[in-house]
């Protein structure tokens, strides 16, 4: 079995992950910015996280052969502070044309509010001058449902961005169609408690085919499992489905969303 | 090259009655469990166990193509639509009114 990582927070993770994904096939990471358990105290802490992300990870992640390529943004939950997170979006254009940055992510929102939509409409104004892909975050709770709503209408006024360079992430089973219904990519994020199971996310990709879906673990600092996606692909191919249908899952289609940003490329 | 033969030795056919029952009763189980602990605490009325009890409802559609998951998800959701002034206090798993 071969899996790309499309979602995965490394710096919270220890260097034996990296050796435990490599041994599971994992061939490349892609790590996206996001709240690091605590808000910073000054925009260029965020400089320093983008510097980790575009050189010091993908150093970590290459001693084991995996690919390791970032998202950039400032996160839903420090996009609260309108002030502060306008510092950070006019840092993010300075790493955007690095080779190994994929785009704009993960934004998205994280309680629904006013300010958290006024920096996404900025990012996606951001993702539309770079013509960059897009990685969203929805919320976990809740939150959810309407939240992704909410970015769902957000995305659409920006008509200059394709539907299909846009991934809605941490869909389940009452978002997911409306995601897709839209022409974008839908993620299904493997999680303990907060997010989807393994056995779910086979059910969602039995009912809704696998067209425009990928999985991820989006391993962080929480209860987290780096391996979900093969545990996944364990899951489809005892459920009866061919290692070719877990291959698209779990590689063919994140490497064919991400090569529409002409950055993402792995061995195959 | 020799010719790739068929495996001789076969995989079981997936049933997910065999497979998942004895999780599925373990975890309904857990939930009853819970709601005995919150009731001898006098938590029962608390929004996020009404929610659960309401959801549980859901688990008792008969129809074809229920949805169940998707029911059990909304009933938890927050149903309004007009972004929030401020962020707030953390998310629960349960829209309070």
């Amino acid at each position: 079995m071969r899996y790309i990582e499309p979602h995965a927070h490394m710096i919270s993770r220890v260097t034996d992950d990296y050796e435990r994904m490599a041994l599971a096939g994992c061939r490349a990471i892609c790590e996206p910015a996001f709240w690091a358990g605590f808000d910073r105290s000054s925009a260029e802490s965020f400089r320093d996280y983008f510097l980790q992300l575009t050189e010091y990870e993908p150093r970590r992640a290459g001693r084991h052969g995996l690919r390791h390529y970032s998202w950039l943004c400032v996160n839903p939950k420090e996009a609260e502070d309108v002030g502060f997170a306008r510092e950070v979006l006019k840092i993010i254009p300075e790493f955007l044309d690095k080779p190994n940055v994929l785009g704009i992510g993960e934004i998205g929102l994280n309680k629904n509010t006013r300010n958290e939509l006024l920096i996404l409409d900025e990012h996606l104004g951001l993702a539309e001058k770079h013509n960059s892909l897009v990685l969203v975050h929805t919320p976990h709770l809740e939150d959810k449902l309407k939240g992704t709503r909410l970015i769902l209408d957000a995305v659409r006024n920006f008509k200059k961005i394709a539907p299909n360079r846009v991934m809605i992430d941490h869909v389940e089973e009452h978002t997911v169609s409306e995601v897709l219904a839209r022409g974008h990519w839908a993620g299904l994020t493997l999680y303990p408690v907060s997010k989807c199971s393994v056995p779910r996310a086979a059910d969602i990709l039995e009912t809704c085919g696998a067209e425009r879906l990928w999985v991820n673990s989006a391993c962080d600092w929480g209860a987290s499992d780096p391996l979900a996606p093969p545990k996944l692909g364990l899951e489809l191919h005892a459920r009866g489905h061919s290692w070719a249908a877990v291959d698209r899952v779990l590689f063919r289609n994140p490497q064919e969303f991400l090569r529409q940003g002409g950055k993402f490329a792995v061995e195959e | 090259m020799a010719k790739p033969r068929p495996p001789s030795s076969p995989l079981p056919v997936y049933d997910p009655v065999d497979r998942g029952f004895l999780d599925a009763r373990g975890k309904l189980i857990d939930v009853a469990a819970f709601l005995d602990r919150v009731e001898r605490h006098g938590k029962l009325l608390d929004y996020r166990v009404r929610a659960l009890q309401g959801a549980l409802k859901k688990l008792s559609v008969h129809k074809q193509n229920s949805a169940r998951t998707a029911a059990v998800l909304r009933s938890f959701s927050d149903p309004t639509s007009a972004p929030a002034r401020r962020a707030g206090s953390p998310a629960t798993g349960a829209w309070k009114k």
